[in-house]
């Protein structure tokens, strides 16, 4: 291997040379294209209720049939992956954001900021997640943006104590040192010094976070609590799927298989990082 | 080993606090109070009733009174009534609880069972095709959201085939069968949910198993072993399993959380009269009292379980006592 490239290349070659990884890129990628181009390639408006074809089967007319109200599962399925896509991503956004913010200030500081920060996360960990979403949705209403809050409340844990480590092992490098004997302060070497050398961590827990956030989206929505009709989402799909399992087993077997793709993808992709980043596979 | 102990102990104190306060928080953040829930009901109530009624709930106090309050009467298991029918939210808890609870642990039991070997098995043979295999299985079983699962099962098993019923624990003519009869209708009725509960825990713990078990056969430790002329058997089974297992019990401990919750949704899908469907059906109707009842102790359970978790871990590896 040549050293003379960049750990981004050359975590790059170890990462296209694990087929598994590459595969759930490639799932990854599928998806994402199908989701933002739903309104150009779903051949009906999600929406449209037709009462003479309610519970119709996969046929050619509905490929992969109709739900309770007609509308077509299909193009119900590709907008629906839209606003997974959406609360993954943003809920994860936000879980990084804390995560990196806390982890960071109880790496570099260590001290009472670090107990107290690490408390913080003790506390947020006994809790039992699905009970303190929950909860706090009896409280809010549900909504997509409630809902991206919440699980992003709830999930910057991990970030967090990722971070920490990086820092608490980054703080003692030369270069933390030199930096701070020119005088740089605390935040810019925080931020422009150790951030961008400990943020490797930080890309593997994010792409599984995503496919987390996207199982508790739908697990949410299909209870109800997530997003609300008619906004489709894979939740609800599955939800009125269990309300006709017995006549229609379309509306239960597809867009389960959809959260099972995405989150498949986001997985083995993260997956691949992560052992691409392992300084021990690098043989 | 007591020090460490008493140590993690007191640790424990100020997270137990903090998780009290948490939940206070939330419930104090809820729109309307007990008062005006049973005000909702009578229109007709005067500016008086309202008072006597936050009087009544302390509702007039300030915060922090209110946080005394509530925190004294919970240490003593008060948990106070639900708003539904006004049964005490402790007897519906500990209704519930068994049931949650055998559900979990039968699962965590297949789990461990099928997991462990699998973890060996993939490590030995790495990049074998059983560990290619596996590892696509353990993948599929990450990703599978757990309700769509137990659809497809309940379809598949009891629509399609008829061989299982598909809701509750226990059918609804159970009163003319012997006790063993009785045990075999409500084992029928678990081993759906029990599987789907395992399903996703397999794929962690054999994944976790695999990575532990590599981790300690690359060290120094196990080529001396090998060294030394041991049979492979022997260096496996005794030596770096012994070490591979520490880390799972470390993982016991943190998925403690989910042996608790982790059934909310599986138990609206299968109809179980257990935790998580308390909890939900609380949630739907906004019966705070009972959301914090279920909230506070299962995050104490956790704690709990962590700490002995812990324990556990100290006990069997010295090292971790020094730190």
């Amino acid at each position: 291997m040549n050293n003379a490239e960049s750990f981004s290349a050359q975590t790059l070659y170890y990462l296209m040379r694990n087929r598994l990884a590459v595969i759930g890129g490639a799932l990854v990628a599928l998806v994402f294209i199908f989701s933002i181009f739903a309104p150009l390639i779903a051949p009906y408006n999600p929406s449209t209720i037709d009462i003479k074809n309610i519970l119709v089967g996969p046929g050619s007319s509905h490929w992969l049939g109709t739900d309770d109200l007609g509308r077509d599962v299909l193009s119900r399925m590709l907008w629906g992956g839209r606003i997974s896509l959406e609360v993954g991503f943003v809920a994860v956004g936000i879980a990084t954001l804390i995560g990196i913010i806390l982890g960071s200030l109880a790496g570099f500081y260590g001290g009472w900021i670090d107990s107290l920060i690490m408390r913080a996360v003790d506390i947020m960990l006994s809790i039992p997640t699905i009970f303190l979403i929950l909860a706090v949705i009896a409280i809010l209403e549900p909504s997509i943006i409630n809902i991206m809050i919440i699980i992003g409340l709830t999930s910057w844990m991990e970030p967090a104590r990722l971070i920490r480590a990086e820092f608490i092992t980054l703080k003692e490098r030369e270069f933390v040192i030199a930096a701070h004997a020119i005088g740089a302060t605390d935040s810019r070497i925080i931020m422009k010094h150790i951030l961008p050398n400990g943020l490797s961590p930080i890309l593997v827990s994010a792409t599984m976070g995503i496919g987390g956030a996207i199982l508790i989206e739908s697990g949410l929505s299909f209870l109800g609590l997530g997003v609300q009709p008619p906004t489709p989402s894979w939740g609800s799909l599955l939800s009125s799927g269990k309300d006709n399992i017995e006549i229609a087993w379309w509306l239960s077997a597809f867009p389960g298989l959809a959260i099972l793709i995405t989150v498949l993808g986001y997985n083995l992709l993260g997956e691949g990082i992560r052992d691409a980043l392992d300084p021990r596979q690098r043989e | 080993m007591l020090i460490y102990t008493l140590k993690r102990l007191l640790l424990m104190v100020p997270i137990l606090i903090g998780i009290t306060v948490l939940s206070f928080g939330i419930m104090r953040l809820a729109p309307g109070g007990p008062a005006e829930a049973q005000m909702e009901f009578s229109a007709k109530a005067s500016a008086e009733a309202r008072e006597r009624l936050r009087k009544l709930y302390g509702a007039d106090q300030p915060v922090y009174k209110q946080y005394a309050t509530w925190l004294r009467k919970f240490v003593t298991l008060d948990f106070g009534t639900t708003f539904a029918d006004g049964r005490k939210v402790k007897d519906k808890i500990l209704e519930r609880l068994p049931i949650t609870l055998t559900i979990s642990l039968l699962s965590l039991g297949l789990v461990l069972l099928i997991a462990i070997p699998i973890g060996i098995l993939s490590a030995t043979r790495q990049y074998s095709l059983i560990d290619r295999l596996t590892t696509i299985f353990v993948f599929i079983g990450f990703s599978t959201p757990s309700f769509w699962l137990a659809l497809l099962l309940i379809y598949l098993f009891g629509v399609q085939w008829g061989l299982l019923p598909i809701s509750g624990i226990q059918s609804l003519d159970t009163t003319g069968l012997t006790f063993w009869g009785r045990l075999s209708d409500w084992g029928n009725h678990l081993i759906l949910p029990i599987f789907v509960s395992a399903f996703g825990g397999l794929a962690g713990y054999s994944r976790f198993m695999r990575n532990s078990m590599l981790e300690v056969l690359r060290q120094d430790y196990i080529r001396t072993a090998r060294a030394k002329g041991l049979s492979e058997k022997v260096v496996v089974y005794k030596h770096a399993l012994r070490n591979a297992l520490m880390p799972i019990i470390t993982i016991l401990g943190l998925s403690l959380p989910g042996i608790i919750g982790g059934g909310a949704i599986m138990e609206q899908v299968f109809g179980i009269p257990g935790m998580g469907q308390l909890m939900f059906q609380s949630v739907m109707s906004r019966d705070y009292n009972l959301v914090m009842g279920i909230l506070v102790p299962a995050a104490f359970l956790t704690m709990l379980g962590n700490f002995l978790a812990d324990v556990g871990y100290a006990f069997a590896d010295p090292r971790v006592r020094l730190k």
